[in-house]
């Protein structure tokens, strides 16, 4: 972000200020509304020291140290919620990362071009659904009288339907999968774009060599998107906890709550729902501090291995 | 990096020599392919058949692709729920307004941070790519928009969340691409910035404003958690999707079903909760499934420009 042109100290231009001034005009009016809508909330985490009291607001509560941080750490409830949001993220992450590279990969493999338009059209669709509408479908098809289980009885597999909501083995995998569904075709957007800006001639001089379609895909592709995949991988470690929020709570129920409760979740519970405003935002100051450490480290660790890197 | 526009993919398109295992891959694709596909359209095409089918007949399970009795009961009683068509009003009203406002906002910030001569145009970036990494939370967020008297407001919809660093930045990336010299003889000539930022470069940057239009747009018609954290008092400004929320929640609520079922079913003749449902999804879905298979190429575009690292 470092401006280019150096001015030394002392000499601002006011000349070209007052040719600016509309621009100043705008930039201050912007500024103005950043600090308002995100940097006083940031000021707001001084609730989180304090024994915060709405009456009395943020000003005159009393301040009592980590207080709240250490009755945080010692709430079971909340490690758990921890446990949760990192295994859903994760688990997020890579199926997520993993169906889209595949996806974009072999759609990149279909020769006739219409049906690999159709077929790029369609996979788009569930991206534009909202969560509401994709947990709602996902309620019918995974329930007793459901296409799944329909399925699986069809083929076998089990022989009394399935309840997918209420066995907390299942949840993180349905969370998983319902990201898959939704934004598989979405994130291979941006492979596809990828492999379709690799020098063609690298094709032509792998045919010559002999090499298959497993070849170019393993020699060729794979390394040619490989600086995408990297930096959008960087860009969605430091998201990794964020990745918790409307699905586990439109999808979450009583029975598998030990699962599916993530910090987000949390901090709804405790902060909105109960009033405790100071543990809400300890809560959400712990998350904000988690994710900046790990797209540090991320980039840190893309800096190792001499990939690309966010800053 | 390529500004992918009209891309031709058949370009990268590798050539093979017709071998046994080229042939397996080919098969091996295509069966993937058609499932990759009914496993997205299924679960859709299968909620438009209920949608479409007599209520109680449905309770019997067994429709998939088609409807067995067909009815136009279930849209009607849809329509006629004041909560949803005070919902819809809403969710196409914040749709309009946030992506105008949106639109607007983030333009004129980009064409300021991407000015060459902008004296603080490294600061004020800075400024906003801060506010990507490092928020509030949501309840210092929420007792800022308490105090402002957002929450229980319309316009807690619009405002907060007008000007996004993400959008600012893909816009301010196309801008720069721009060459200088349009708008050093535009200020020969005597024009000002905001002539140029309306006359010169908006003009220029269509295809851009059409990626971020649909975006917001997207966003603003799908969001539901705003509505409930800050609406949920306030009736007349429910929105489409929370609606549609409520209504899945009161009957997926375990215990509740067979009884609300029943009561629904003698209350309204024959409709059910899920053919309701159904019905509600679909007019939920109908505008932005229509929408974007026309805006392809701009989010295609828009995703290259704002994702790949310059």
């Amino acid at each position: 972000m470092a401006s280019k042109t150096k001015r030394v100290k002392g000499k601002f231009d006011w000349k070209e200020f007052k040719r600016q001034k509309v621009l100043m005009f705008w930039a201050a009016v912007f500024v103005i509304y950043g600090v308002i809508f995100y940097y006083v909330p940031l000021g707001g985490w001084l609730i989180a020291f304090q024994n915060y009291k709405p009456a009395l607001g943020m000003f005159k509560s009393e301040f009592i140290g980590l207080g709240k941080f250490k009755q945080l750490f010692s709430d079971a409830s909340f490690l758990q919620v921890i446990r949760n949001t990192l295994a859903m993220g994760v688990i997020n992450l890579v199926l997520t990362f993993v169906a889209a590279i595949v996806f974009a990969i072999l759609l990149n493999e279909i020769r006739l071009k219409f049906a690999k338009k159709a077929v790029q059209t369609i996979s788009y669709l569930p991206h534009f659904l909202s969560w509401i509408v994709v947990t709602g479908i996902l309620r019918d098809i995974l329930s007793g009288t459901g296409i799944v289980n329909e399925l699986l009885m069809a083929v076998g597999a089990t022989d009394q339907t399935i309840n997918f909501f209420a066995n907390p083995d299942y949840f993180w995998w349905i969370v998983g999968f319902s990201n898959v569904w939704k934004e598989t075709g979405w994130n291979a957007i941006i492979y596809l774009a990828a492999i379709t800006s690799i020098d063609p001639s690298l094709y032509e001089a792998a045919a010559i060599d002999g090499a298959g379609r497993w070849a170019k895909i393993r020699h060729i592709i794979l390394p040619g998107i490989r600086p995408t995949v990297m930096i959008l991988l960087l860009m969605n470690v430091g998201n990794v906890l964020n990745a918790g929020f409307e699905v586990q709570y439109l999808l979450g129920n009583g029975l598998v709550q030990s699962v599916s409760q993530t910090i987000d979740i949390y901090v709804l519970k405790w902060g909105i729902s109960q009033g405790d405003y100071a543990i809400g935002t300890a809560a959400g100051i712990f998350k904000s501090f988690v994710s900046i450490v790990l797209i540090v480290l991320a980039n840190q660790f893309a800096k190792r291995t001499g990939d690309e890197r966010l800053f | 990096m390529k500004r992918a526009k009209e891309q031709d993919y058949s370009a990268s398109m590798p050539k093979y020599k017709t071998t046994v295992a080229g042939s397996l891959f080919t098969i091996c694709n295509t069966i993937f392919m058609i499932a990759f596909v009914a496993v997205t359209l299924y679960p859709v095409l299968n909620t438009l058949a209920v949608s479409f089918n007599d209520g109680t007949d449905a309770l019997r399970g067994g429709i998939y692709l088609w409807p067995r009795k067909w009815t136009m009961k279930n849209y009607s009683t849809v329509l006629q729920k004041d909560n949803l068509l005070t919902g819809a009003y809403i969710s196409v009203a914040r749709t309009v307004l946030g992506t105008v406002f949106g639109l607007v906002t983030n333009a004129l910030l980009a064409f300021i941070v991407s000015r060459k001569k902008f004296l603080f145009k490294s600061q004020l970036s800075l400024f906003w790519v801060i506010t990507m990494y490092v928020n509030g939370g949501m309840i210092p967020v929420f007792l800022v928009y308490k105090g402002l008297g957002l929450t229980n407001s319309f316009w807690v919809y619009v405002i907060p969340g007008m000007i996004s660093a993400f959008n600012m930045l893909v816009m301010r990336t196309y801008m720069m691409g721009i060459s200088d010299s349009l708008e050093e003889s535009a200020q020969l000539d005597g024009a000002g910035y905001m002539t140029i930022f309306v006359k010169i470069i908006s003009p220029l940057c269509k295809p851009v404003y059409a990626t971020v239009a649909l975006f917001i747009a997207v966003g603003q018609w799908n969001s539901w958690f705003d509505a409930m954290l800050y609406n949920r008092m306030s009736d007349q400004y429910t929105t489409l999707q929370y609606e549609l929320m409520k209504l899945l929640s009161s009957v997926t609520s375990q215990g509740a079903t067979a009884e609300t079922m029943q009561n629904a079913v003698q209350a309204a003749g024959a409709v059910t909760p899920t053919s309701i449902r159904a019905a509600a999804t679909i007019v939920t879905m109908l505008p932005i499934v229509c929408l974007y298979p026309f805006l392809q190429r701009y989010f295609v575009a828009g995703l290259t420009i704002g994702g790949v690292k310059e």
